[in-house]
């Protein structure tokens, strides 16, 4: 396995650095998007339930299903892994980021309107920061759960390691089948924990002192 | 103990000049949908600039309706309300509110940001420049009795429910407004702090002169801070609107009588300030002076006591003579803040403070916290006795319009206690008017 590794270590680290950027680049769309509906679905309490049902129903959902269900629309390659990462990533961080901006006290949201805060600023000053570790905690569930995700959005030629698990099950029985799904999975659980660790570092560094537990 | 009329403090000279505007209710109505009675129903009242006006009342009667109508958190249904003359539904609503200060319960501190931070808020909305902002959150620190350096960068859960207000009272106060809006601020605190932030803000009061309007549940707090106490029945019908001397001397209808408890000797302690009180001048000695000096001192004066000041003249410790050591008078060892009650304080806030001090007497303090004297028990309590004959002799005179004492009683039994809870709605029925 050694020898599977130095072999193709030019293509693993290739691979490896499109698997964390598929991941990346699709948590932050996720969370602009779950942070936009969130406010939306906090401004408008009719919403909530809707929301919370597609949280519910979506997490439900197979992945692979999706894939297939778009597929005739999109085609194959990057665009369907984009989608079906971004659409996992969102479930969790929209969860949080509702139930995270409903605990903001209203006696702190009257206050920032007694004060003459407008709308926008009391969502950027007030409502965002102290909502924030929880937001962050979903984007952590988030983004590990994008790690395994986007391992099979490689099922539609998307980029990044699972392109070498497909392989190794493709190939089963073959000479290398075997290290091509360990090295992919072994490599996903390693960039995973790494993401985890640099997120923690972030929280840290984005959670202000005065809230943080 | 002899006393010392001269150090008597003279803060009654009203000659500061009045920051605050003066606002207007004319025929304020505000209804919710589905509710039968409207929550403030023709409210018309005139207060006054630069003074205290409380609004107190019974939960659910409209008081705290009436005061976020001021600043637009809620819009009346009709009628109008002028602040220095200008209808407040001209001008826009944040613009409005930047310039009304407003304090509710516990400070409501925004838990993120620093005390700094927290102070800022308004001014950095109003945009003003960093080293203006800045020496402004100094001086209101410094206004409201919190170390700059100690407390500037602390965040809200690193401070005592106090100090949380304290600065709370700062937030309100930062951007300078002419009229400050407060909603039971000092009802998340502990009996003897609420009566310090009292103090204090009469202290504050007294130099600044704002249009303050202030809800309340408690009597004795309107008595004590309130220039003017506007008393109010369901949907804001106006009981009585008047000096808390004269709604205690001759209250309006039932109603008040009832809800003030007025005609008891004891109320009208609330009405005398400790500096009527005559004051003993009890011998001070500041940190740093010589123990022999001071010793000598207090013997010619005949105490056996000092009390210990810091370099501003406020006042850290009251201690016996034979309990100090060394050449010099040190700081206290001890933290803990001294037990004082400003000049303005009231009689039983004076002789609440006694209750708990090992001496006879409480310290007093004036502006800026400075030593002013000792109110002692014995004066303290010939002031309460000379109070209440008087009040006796008053009620007696009127003995002949007073109810007689089983109508008084039956009605007590109609209207509870009014400074019990503030749960919403547990009055409503209650205080509906009769035939309906």
């Amino acid at each position: 396995m050694w020898q599977f590794v130095v072999d193709r270590w030019a293509d693993i680290s290739y691979r490896s650095f499109q698997h964390v950027s598929l991941v990346v680049q699709s948590v932050l769309l996720a969370t602009v998007i779950a942070v936009s509906v969130a406010l939306l679905v906090t401004s408008y309490a009719k919403l909530k339930p809707v929301a919370n049902f597609i949280t519910s129903v979506g997490l439900t959902l197979p992945s692979l299903a999706l894939l297939g269900l778009l597929l005739p629309l999109v085609g194959i390659g990057t665009l369907p892994a984009v989608i079906v990462v971004t659409f996992y990533a969102t479930l969790p961080i929209l969860r949080n980021a509702v139930v995270g901006l409903e605990s903001v006290s209203p006696n702190l949201l009257e206050s920032a309107r007694g004060m003459g805060m407008g709308q926008l600023r009391t969502f950027a000053d007030v409502r965002l920061p102290l909502a924030w570790p929880v937001i962050v905690a979903g984007l952590r569930v988030s983004t590990q759960m994008s790690m395994g995700v986007a391992a099979i959005a490689a099922y539609a030629l998307g980029p990044g390691l699972g392109g070498y698990i497909f392989t190794g099950l493709a190939q089963i029985g073959g000479a290398n089948a075997v290290n091509y799904a360990l090295v992919a999975t072994i490599g996903i659980v390693i960039l995973a924990l790494l993401l985890d660790l640099g997120l923690l570092v972030i929280e840290r560094l984005t959670t202000s002192k005065g809230i943080r537990i | 103990m002899s006393t010392d009329t001269d150090r008597t403090p003279d803060h009654s000279s009203n000659t500061t000049e009045v920051s605050g505007v003066e606002i207007v209710f004319d025929e304020v109505v505000k209804t919710y949908p589905g509710l039968q009675y409207p929550a403030v129903d023709r409210l018309s009242i005139t207060i006054p600039a630069g003074e205290i006006v409380m609004f107190v009342g019974p939960s659910g009667c409209g008081k705290t309706t009436s005061l976020k109508m001021i600043n637009r958190l809620l819009e009346p249904t009709s009628g109008t309300i002028t602040i220095d003359g200008v209808d407040i539904r001209k001008r826009d609503d944040d613009d409005l509110r930047r310039h009304i200060g407003f304090v509710i319960q516990g400070g409501s501190l925004f838990p993120h940001m620093t005390v700094a931070q927290n102070i800022a808020m308004v001014p950095k909305l109003l945009k003003w420049d960093k080293s203006r902002t800045a020496d402004r959150v100094e001086e209101l620190l410094d206004l409201v009795g919190l170390d700059p350096g100690r407390f500037r960068d602390r965040f809200p859960r690193e401070l005592s429910g106090g100090e949380q207000q304290r600065v709370g009272v700062a937030r309100g106060l930062a951007a300078d407004p002419p009229v400050i809006l407060m909603d039971e601020p000092f009802g998340a605190v502990d009996p003897i702090t609420r009566q310090r932030l009292q103090d204090e803000l009469l202290t504050i009061q007294e130099a600044l002169r704002k249009t303050i309007v202030c809800v309340t549940h408690d009597i004795d707090e309107a008595i004590k801070l309130g220039d003017r106490i506007l008393i109010t029945e369901a949907s804001a019908k106006v009981a009585q609107y008047d000096t808390p001397a004269n709604i205690l001397s001759s209250p309006a209808n039932d109603f008040v009588r009832d809800f003030v408890g007025a005609g008891s000797a004891l109320k009208t302690l609330s009405l005398s300030r400790v500096d009527e009180v005559q004051l003993y001048h009890q011998s001070s000695a500041r940190v740093g002076e010589s123990l022999a000096e001071v010793t000598r001192r207090a013997r010619d004066h005949g105490d056996r006591s000092v009390i210990l000041l810091d370099r501003n003249d406020r006042p850290l410790d009251w201690v016996w003579l034979s309990d100090l050591e060394g050449d010099q008078i040190r700081e206290p060892r001890h933290d803990r803040d001294m037990l004082t009650v400003s000049h303005l304080a009231t009689l039983n806030d004076a002789l609440n403070s006694m209750l708990v001090s090992i001496h006879d007497g409480v310290v007093v303090t004036g502006g800026n916290d400075k030593y002013v004297g000792v109110a002692g028990f014995t004066e303290v309590t010939q002031l309460i006795t000379r109070k209440a004959t008087e009040a006796h002799e008053r009620e007696t005179a009127d003995i002949a319009r007073a109810p007689s004492d089983e109508e008084l009683d039956e009605q007590i039994d109609e209207v509870p206690d009014a400074g019990s809870g503030d749960d919403d709605g547990d009055d409503d029925d209650r205080q509906r008017p009769e035939g309906e």
